[in-house]
């Protein structure tokens, strides 16, 4: 089981394809390091073996550190999710002595010019020298880059670039729509010459670096005959921390307003894990609808995700309608019939809180 | 193919632990966890990148009973199948 602890939502990118909610935690509102550190041990308990130390910036927050020896000193495997931005030797150096395992860094393109212009800061050649950093550490290192319209078509660059930063892994992940990324969609959404020139590109780098470079590639799933499977199941595998300490399913899950808030505030995360109505409601199979409750697929994509059907339809027990046997499969039909044109709306920077 | 000169060495990224909760060995890496049984984390544990396949398979030979090279190899060849351990 994985722990998504989002420990901050301030970020010194503005990335318009930012999947979080677009109302951000102000930092008054953020959890303090004893609570932190109480979400740990109840996580570890409830089974948690692996915590990722994500926001926003984890290094905005200057308790990163003892945050980082906690959740090490309870034996779980530690992932720090950074822009590496803020990166330093002797902040590296320290989370490693505190038990630090694996980093996952951020890049937005391998076009300088264009990677600044998409996280809307010149971050660059500081995610270049926090890769070496990196190197230096002899951490384990995950490169993960958010593809869209604006660098889709320099997925090669993108795939040298993170052999050059000599990444263990490489997650190419095509936007989902949430949080601030839907307000962008029309300036995301790929065409479908992008998609088809693109994975070629993919499956011989993943031929050509097997048992060097892992590359995982996360589809575009509005193209797609088959909606993304939730999660592994909803309250199966996952569970994320907000900020302020709401408790969620899925990063995204806030996005759907009728079910009720849990907080680590209130209760223990075991309360909400196992009995809040919002980790119940779409456990298993036993909510589903037709054409989902039939499906020979529902076990293995889970009606797909619950937070699109409730973004696209406003019934979250609905079927993703990405699902092409959706009843409201249309709508996706029509967002992909109007949204993408030969030019590029403006990006919806997002400023910071 | 691993072989029984093959040298495995646990990768980078890579941490094993005991898991209280479940009662069992683990392997923790980027994206998952394996439980390993009690002759897995030996094998583990051993993925030194100074031990060969045969040594490993000797040692544990002393260790526990009817543990052939033959498992070892199919175990290490698993193993790099998950990304716990590169072979040289």
């Amino acid at each position: 089981m994985g722990l998504l602890a989002e420990l901050t939502h301030r970020c010194p990118l503005h990335c318009p394809y930012c999947s979080n909610p677009v109302e951000l935690v102000q930092r008054a509102d953020e959890l303090d390091t004893v609570t932190w550190q109480r979400v740990f041990d109840e996580a570890r308990e409830l089974g948690v073996l692996q915590v990722h130390l994500s926001g926003g910036e984890p290094l905005a927050r200057p308790d990163l550190p003892s945050l980082l020896a906690h959740a090490s000193g309870l034996g779980c495997y530690t992932n720090l999710v950074t822009s590496g931005l803020g990166l330093t030797a002797p902040r590296l150096a320290d989370l490693v002595d505190r038990g630090l395992d694996h980093v996952q860094l951020s890049v937005q393109d391998s076009d300088r010019l264009n990677a600044n212009l998409i996280a809307g800061v010149k971050g660059f050649d500081r995610k270049l020298t926090a890769a070496a950093l990196i190197k230096d550490a002899e951490l384990a290192l995950t490169v993960n880059a958010v593809l869209h319209k604006a660098n889709l078509d320099h997925i090669g660059g993108i795939i040298a670039l993170a052999e050059q930063m000599g990444a263990d892994r490489l997650e190419l992940a095509n936007t989902q729509y949430y949080g601030w990324a839907l307000r962008n969609r029309a300036a995301l959404l790929p065409t479908r010459s992008q998609l088809a020139a693109a994975l070629p590109v993919v499956q011989a780098a993943q031929q050509r670096l097997a048992g060097q470079m892992e590359i995982v590639y996360v589809v575009a799933d509005y193209h797609e005959a088959n909606p993304k499977p939730c999660m592994y199941g909803w309250g199966s595998r996952q569970l994320t921390v907000s900020p302020n300490g709401d408790v969620l399913p899925c990063p995204a899950a806030s996005v759907i307003t009728s079910l009720p808030v849990q907080n680590v505030q209130r209760s223990s995360l075991s309360e909400i894990w196992y009995d809040s109505p919002t980790f119940n409601a779409y456990r298993g199979t036993s909510w589903m609808q037709e054409p989902c409750l039939s499906c020979p697929r529902k076990e293995i994509d889970f009606g797909g995700c619950r937070c699109q059907a409730f973004q696209l339809t406003g019934d979250a027990a609905a079927t993703d309608p990405v699902c092409t046997l959706s009843p409201d499969h249309g709508l996706v039909q029509e967002i992909l019939g109007t949204e993408i044109t030969p030019s590029r709306p403006a990006f919806a920077m997002r400023r910071s809180v | 193919m691993t072989s029984l000169d093959s040298v495995p060495r646990v990768r980078r990224g890579v941490r094993c632990t005991y898991d209280k909760t479940r009662d069992s060995d683990v392997v923790l890496f980027p994206e998952g966890v394996l439980l390993l049984n009690e002759t897995a984390a030996a094998v583990v544990l051993r993925c030194d990148g100074a031990s060969s396949v045969g040594d490993i398979a000797l040692a544990l030979a002393d260790e526990f009973d009817g543990v052939q090279p033959d498992d070892v190899i199919e175990l290490v060849d698993r193993l790099v199948a998950r990304r716990v351990v590169d072979v040289d």
